[in-house]
């Protein structure tokens, strides 16, 4: 469903992601890992559409569903299915958790050419899918994101994905910050999510993450490419290791 | 005269001798009519006061955003020598607030045939100053009528030699009023220039309570009008009022608004300020924190939409120890707008403990609106917590980006940002018929069709 070759981008003239090649089938989990600074929140953004990113047109393809996925702007991408739930989700002062996904679940529906929810079906949904994720039923009208704990605003981006149901969802660093519980949580709500033709990336910096959820592949990214790939056994192996391990063997080896 | 370059050592251009002149004629006709005596001296004192002193331009600090030059060099016709209009067929239901006590002015005059009757606790008064002032309440209005006002401008002088009506409320010393009251302020549609000089006079006694709205429109798109309003607001100790303004002048109306007030021991002042349209809407709002733990609330919110110019122009006197202040105005911008915003705090050397916060968030829609914001803080004693913080711009990208990575496009997610940047705002009313109301109308104009 996802082809991702040769993806060059950079920000302010500076180079990021160097070449990124994998491709994602429907039901597959892939898990993106590296150290800091290894372009994996970069890669989270430039497939969403962020357009603070500079992609290098000539040189990357990008397929999502059949289409040109780098032609899209970032709503129709939306659109189209994809999702990121955000490393830092941002807070909007004075919109209402359920004002702004009703907003956004109808954008999406209108533009499949399916009726507009109305406020009394979509609370019904919105109730439902907030019990699913163990969010508090009082959050619907509160602000979005604004006052939230830092679980509370990443469990909010799972309740997003529950109600938008996209085809890709990429979830980047959403493990970080959280204590067990609300990893748990986290975690319950993204397997329950897992389905034969919905595909996930987890963007992130532990292995912590895939003992909840068990990827189908692992990549490590380091300096703006995938260096390894390979199974579960690749975290665990990541764990063990540390990524000093990657870099040495990197840094040493490197053609250039 | 009018269009002369004429070099002068005034402080103003002759210009406006024919505006000036207009006035005092009016001014002289007024006192024919019958009056008490203390109203008639009170009147004499503005007449006086107004005759010297030139008219607000923007050499003057206090006036260097705001020029009132169009509103300066029109001659207008004061409601002494005019037929009274009636509203003749005007829906006011838009304005009223159902269960509430709905008082309704028109041109600057009550109007009793469509205000509601009102239903007061025991010695209490909402209604018409002019009735208030030759009946049972003559004493509290004499008593109060010019107490707070300070020495303002050209126009707040102009507004006492003017005074014959606006609302009044007079609660007494524990009383509780039941509902609010609403008073609604009409301007009709004229074919001369006409200015309104309401004046305004609100009254709470020790320990009293009330929650009070003034609604301002105009029929049709503005017209010519021009209100020039002062009000009074006295809230004694250990009372609390609860006061929204929301004004609609209208694309071409022009507003003129000083409401000063005075605040006894731990009092407490909740007030929100909406402006919603004018050419020229000026609300000077004064503030003075006068005995103990007194606390007051100033919420504004402006959306100028085409060409307005909006002037908030706020000044809060820390008088007495432990005072708090909580000033948090919001304005959306669009087209050529232009908004001021000064936030003066005066603590004098003896209000120690004192807490005063200030904020001015700006939205701005469009590249050609411009704000203007100017926190102004004067601290003469040691022991304060005085603190303050402005914002001006678009809708933060990071936000819209958002938006957009759920599916709602750039335009959509603006309006839906600014709907939420008001309503952060309009949430705080405290009354739920009011803020619904409010709420509705910032609803109305901003949010794009989405399912409610």
């Amino acid at each position: 469903m996802l082809e991702i070759s040769n993806l060059h981008a950079s920000i302010a003239g500076k180079e990021i992601l160097k070449g990124i090649n994998f491709s994602v089938k429907e039901g597959e989990v892939h898990a993106i890992m590296g150290p800091n600074g290894s372009g994996k929140s970069t890669l989270a953004q430039v497939l969403a559409g962020h357009e603070a990113y500079d992609v290098d047109l000539e040189k990357s393809r990008v397929t999502f569903l059949g289409q040109d996925l780098l032609d899209l702007p970032a709503e129709e991408r939306a659109r189209l299915g994809l999702f990121l739930a955000f490393q830092y989700p941002v807070e909007i002062p004075g919109i209402s958790n359920s004002y702004f996904l009703q907003a956004a679940m109808n954008e999406i529906r209108k533009s499949r050419g399916l009726d507009e929810l109305d406020a009394m079906d979509f609370d019904e949904l919105l109730q439902e899918k907030m019990k699913m994720v163990e969010i508090d039923p009082g959050f619907a009208s509160r602000a979005v994101n604004a006052g939230f704990s830092g679980g509370e605003k990443k469990r909010n981006e799972i309740l997003q994905l529950a109600v938008l149901e996209p085809r890709l969802a990429i979830l980047d660093e959403t493990d970080s910050g959280l204590d067990i519980d609300a990893l748990r949580i986290v975690s319950e709500g993204v397997n329950r999510l897992r389905s034969p033709n919905r595909a996930f990336i987890l963007v992130t910096h532990y292995q912590r993450l895939l003992d909840y959820i068990v990827p189908d592949f692992v990549h490590v990214l380091y300096k703006g490419r995938i260096v390894k790939s390979g199974g579960r056994e690749l975290a665990l192996e990541l764990e063990e290791k540390g990524y000093d391990w990657i870099r040495t063997e990197e840094d040493a080896g490197a053609p250039v | 005269m009018r269009g002369q370059a004429v070099p002068t050592t005034t402080t103003e251009a002759p210009v406006f001798d024919l505006t000036r002149e207009h006035f005092l004629r009016d001014m002289r006709r007024l006192a024919e009519t019958p009056a008490p005596v203390w109203l008639k001296k009170l009147r004499m004192d503005g007449e006086t006061l107004f005759a010297g002193t030139a008219f607000p331009h923007t050499k003057m600090e206090e006036w260097r955003e705001t020029n009132l030059a169009p509103l300066v060099e029109t001659p207008y016709y004061s409601m002494t020598g005019l037929p009274r209009h009636t509203l003749a067929g005007f829906d006011t239901a838009p304005c009223r607030v159902d269960g509430w006590i709905n008082l309704v002015f028109v041109d600057g005059f009550f109007d009793a045939a469509v205000s509601d009757a009102s239903l007061l606790p025991y010695g209490a008064h909402a209604g018409s100053l002019a009735q208030a002032m030759t009946g049972p309440a003559e004493k509290i209005v004499q008593k109060h009528l010019g107490s707070c006002l300070g020495k303002r401008s050209a126009y707040t002088a102009l507004n006492t030699a003017f005074i014959q009506d606006g609302p009044f409320l007079y609660v007494p010393q524990g009383v509780e009023l039941d509902r609010p009251v609403n008073f609604i302020c009409i301007a009709t549609e004229r074919q001369e220039n006409v200015a309104a000089h309401y004046r305004g006079l609100f009254v709470l006694d020790a320990m009293a309570r009330a929650t009070v709205a003034v609604t301002c429109i105009s029929m049709g798109a503005g017209g010519n009008h021009f209100d020039n309003v002062v009000e009074e607001v006295v809230i004694g100790d250990g009372a609390a009022l609860t006061r929204c303004e929301i004004i609609d002048a209208g694309a071409t109306g022009r507003r003129l608004c000083t409401t000063e007030t005075r605040q006894g021991r731990d009092s407490r002042l909740e007030s929100f300020s909406i402006t919603l349209g004018g050419a020229i809407v000026r609300n000077q709002l004064c503030v003075m924190l006068d005995g103990p733990g007194a606390e007051a609330h100033l919420n504004g919110l402006y959306l100028n939409a085409e060409a307005g110019l909006v002037d908030n122009n706020l000044h809060l006197t820390h008088a007495a120890t432990n005072c708090t202040s909580r000033i948090a105005y919001k304005g959306v911008l669009d087209g050529t707008s232009r908004s001021v915003f000064t936030g003066r705090v005066l603590v004098v050397p003896h209000a120690q403990k004192t807490d005063s916060v200030q904020l001015n968030n700006n939205l701005i829609l469009s590249d050609t609106a411009r704000v203007e914001t100017r926190p102004q803080l004067e601290i003469y004693a040691d022991d304060v917590k005085c603190t303050h913080g402005a914002t001006v711009g678009p809708p933060p990208p990071e936000i819209v980006f958002y938006f957009r990575s759920r599916g709602v496009d750039e335009k959509t997610a603006r309006g839906m940002l600014t709907y939420g940047f008001a309503e952060d705002l309009a949430g705080r009313i405290p009354d739920p018929a009011l803020r619904q109301k409010v709420d509705g109308i910032i609803y109305r104009r901003f949010s794009p069709g989405i399912n409610g």
